[in-house]
């Protein structure tokens, strides 16, 4: 307790007026604590860091935490990101994006971003659905569910963003939920740590719109789901696609290295052009 | 030695006008007739040490361009108008974070695919209200080679002073131009720089008034570390819904550039000073209506002609000052009459307003313009 009080008070804005806007239960704030833990023990600093998000839930938290901190447009968190490292590489840049903002209207972006390999860590929380609006389905909510816009059960099959992802070239790619602490606190960190375009699916809970449509009113049963249909990478191996159906794969699905833009543009300069 | 006339088109102008305004960072995505700007950019930014980036769409680029100068660098992008119309929301987003940056528009006909290698000046009015909501902008319009050159740089310089998107209309005629030019030697044109806090970082207010109506801007990773987002803000830069943060922050976003309106009258004039009946025109459209004022004149046809450079925000006291002075204006302009209804606004009356329009991709000619003088002449 003790060391989270102060690494609230370390990271956290004193001048930002607290609370913040999440529904009680709601999964972003177990993320961005894991976050600040793991961004603790790093040793980077505080000025060094930009912390960009988008559009929704998710794109609220740049504004409670204490780096340089940017909120964008919906979906465009990644390019933004883009212009930033390569204006700047020496700063570490951090992107958070919800499953709307980065499957959605975002998808060309990620599918790029991954593709370039920029050395961008992103976090995309997954809540399957589109929560600030009301709780519409988004392109990660499961096949068949009912929400304000599939009222007749969603007639689309959900995104695998870890999937899509890997195959568009990023280096470093793995999920979580946010039942599994430990598990996040270790993804965050070889994120973090990897050079290449590194994504984090973070499975989390909407309590008020997710909850609904799958009958489970509260974090508690929400969470409790999350852990009971987790499966690890390592035992996934050995089930079929039939058994792994509905089951969150959990743990590091890509690790990998691959050239980075970042890398490849200052081979440019100094070698190519030796500027 | 003296410097020599060099041949040279209007993007390409447009390319070594940004350079040295100290434009570092480039990212696009192509598309005509704007594509030549990219093209150089790929090859000369890397040189200059700065980046190039061809992004997945306009959206992208601009996402980019932004990004970049929040980090420090002067910042391009250049596209035509679908690509224009992509980038709408983030024109509306620098406005709002007031980050400085500069879109170039080489204007093709329109509506939609339209004309895509022909001439237009459609995007006037996109420039000016693409993005929603009420916002400032600033847009330029080269009618020259050479002004490409210099208005690029002054884009730039603007963008910085008044921490705000600022567009460069040109149109397709004047972006595939080719001219033999005399460039200004470097440090002719005078190059500005955004102004950065000084104070401690802890004392920095990231969107105060320091009395200018401009916020001094931090780079992020230079140790202020502050807030920025498209939602309305207070002066910490946080978001609010309080209507005494929210009013005076849509304020001083308009008035940081409407206090300086008389440093923003840019214009060339000529023969205005007998004139009956006066041309006022932007872009390549200028050049024709000057060529039919010589004609018109040789013709013993009192008329002189008014040539804007700044689009936006409109030059009321310039175009009042013309309407006052004559018996009738004419505007050409190859749209339907997009700055036409702005000298209107302006004229409360004054004088008798003509229009001439084109909207076939083909440029006004001196001809059209001349007939049309010759028609309305009193």
């Amino acid at each position: 307790m003790k060391e989270t009080e102060h690494l609230i008070h370390k990271y956290l804005r004193s001048s930002k007026k607290f609370p913040h806007i999440w529904c009680g239960g709601c999964g972003i704030g177990i993320f961005m604590n894991a976050l600040i833990r793991v961004i603790d023990g790093t040793g980077y600093s505080k000025d060094d860091i930009v912390i960009i998000s988008g559009i929704g839930c998710s794109g609220r938290l740049p504004v409670y935490v204490d780096f340089n901190t940017l909120h964008t447009t919906h979906g465009r968190a990644l390019t933004f990101a883009t212009g930033i490292k390569m204006a700047k590489p020496s700063l570490k840049v951090i992107v958070v994006m919800g499953d709307g903002d980065a499957a959605a209207i975002g998808g060309n972006h990620l599918i790029h971003a991954a593709r370039r390999n920029v050395e961008i860590t992103s976090f995309i929380i997954n809540n399957q659905v589109y929560g600030m609006t009301g709780g519409q389905i988004s392109p990660t909510t499961p096949y068949g569910a009912t929400t304000v816009t599939s009222p007749y059960g969603n007639l689309e099959p959900a995104f695998d963003i870890c999937r899509l992802t890997e195959a568009a070239g990023a280096s470093f790619v793995g999920r979580s939920t946010v039942y599994h602490t430990g598990l996040l606190d270790r993804l965050i960190s070889q994120a973090l740590n990897k050079k290449g375009f590194s994504v984090v699916e973070v499975i989390a809970q909407c309590v008020i719109f997710g909850g609904r449509w799958l009958g489970m009113d509260s974090a508690v049963r929400m969470m409790n789901w999350q852990k009971e249909n987790s499966v690890t990478v390592e035992k996934a191996k050995g089930l079929s696609e039939a058994e792994l159906e509905g089951k969150i794969v959990i743990g590091v699905l890509a690790d990998r290295e691959r050239p980075t833009y970042n890398e490849q543009y200052r081979k440019l300069l100094t070698e190519k052009l030796k500027i | 030695m003296p410097p020599e006339k060099i041949l040279l088109q209007g993007n390409e102008a447009c390319v070594k006008g940004a350079l040295m305004a100290g434009c570092r960072f480039y990212a696009g995505y192509p598309i005509t007739p704007a594509t030549d700007i990219m093209e150089a950019m790929a090859r000369d930014m890397p040189r200059a040490g700065g980046v190039f980036i061809q992004m997945e769409d306009e959206i992208a680029s601009l996402g980019a361009v932004i990004g970049a100068s929040l980090a420090g660098k002067k910042s391009l992008t250049a596209t035509s108008g679908p690509g224009f119309s992509l980038m709408q929301e983030h024109i509306g987003f620098a406005a709002m974070a007031e980050v400085p940056c500069v879109i170039i528009d080489a204007m093709r006909a329109g509506p939609s695919t339209g004309l895509p290698t022909q001439a237009a000046q459609g995007d006037v009015m996109q420039a000016r209200w693409g993005t929603h909501g009420d916002h400032p902008i600033i847009a330029l319009a080269p009618s020259s080679v050479y002004e490409c050159y210099e208005l690029t740089i002054q884009a730039f310089n603007l963008s910085e002073r008044y921490r705000t998107p600022v567009i460069l209309l040109v149109d397709e005629v004047v972006a595939h131009m080719r001219e033999g030019v005399l460039l200004p030697a470097e440090g002719e044109i005078a190059i500005e720089e955004r102004v950065r806090p000084t104070v401690p970082p802890e004392w920095y207010i990231p969107y105060g008034d320091p009395g200018t109506g401009v916020p001094p801007m931090s780079a992020f990773g230079d140790g202020y570390r502050y807030h920025v987002t498209g939602l309305s803000h207070d002066v910490r830069g946080y978001p609010t819904t309080r209507a005494d943060e929210v009013d005076p922050l849509i304020r001083r976003l308009f008035s940081k550039i409407s206090r300086d309106y008389d440093r923003l009258q840019w214009y060339d004039s000529f023969n205005t000073d007998d004139a009956v009946v006066t041309v006022i025109a932007y872009g390549s459209v200028a050049r024709a209506g000057l060529q039919a004022v010589r004609q018109a004149r040789q013709g013993g046809l009192k008329v002189g002609l008014v040539k804007l450079k700044v689009i936006w925000p409109f030059m009321r006291r310039t175009v009042s000052q013309v309407l006052n002075n004559s018996k009738k204006v004419l505007v050409p302009e190859m749209n339907m009459g997009q700055i036409s209804r702005e000298v209107k606004r302006v004229n409360e009356g004054q004088c008798e307003v003509a229009t001439l329009n084109k909207v076939d991709g083909t440029p006004l000619t001196p001809d059209e313009i001349l007939k049309k003088l010759e028609e309305i002449y009193p």
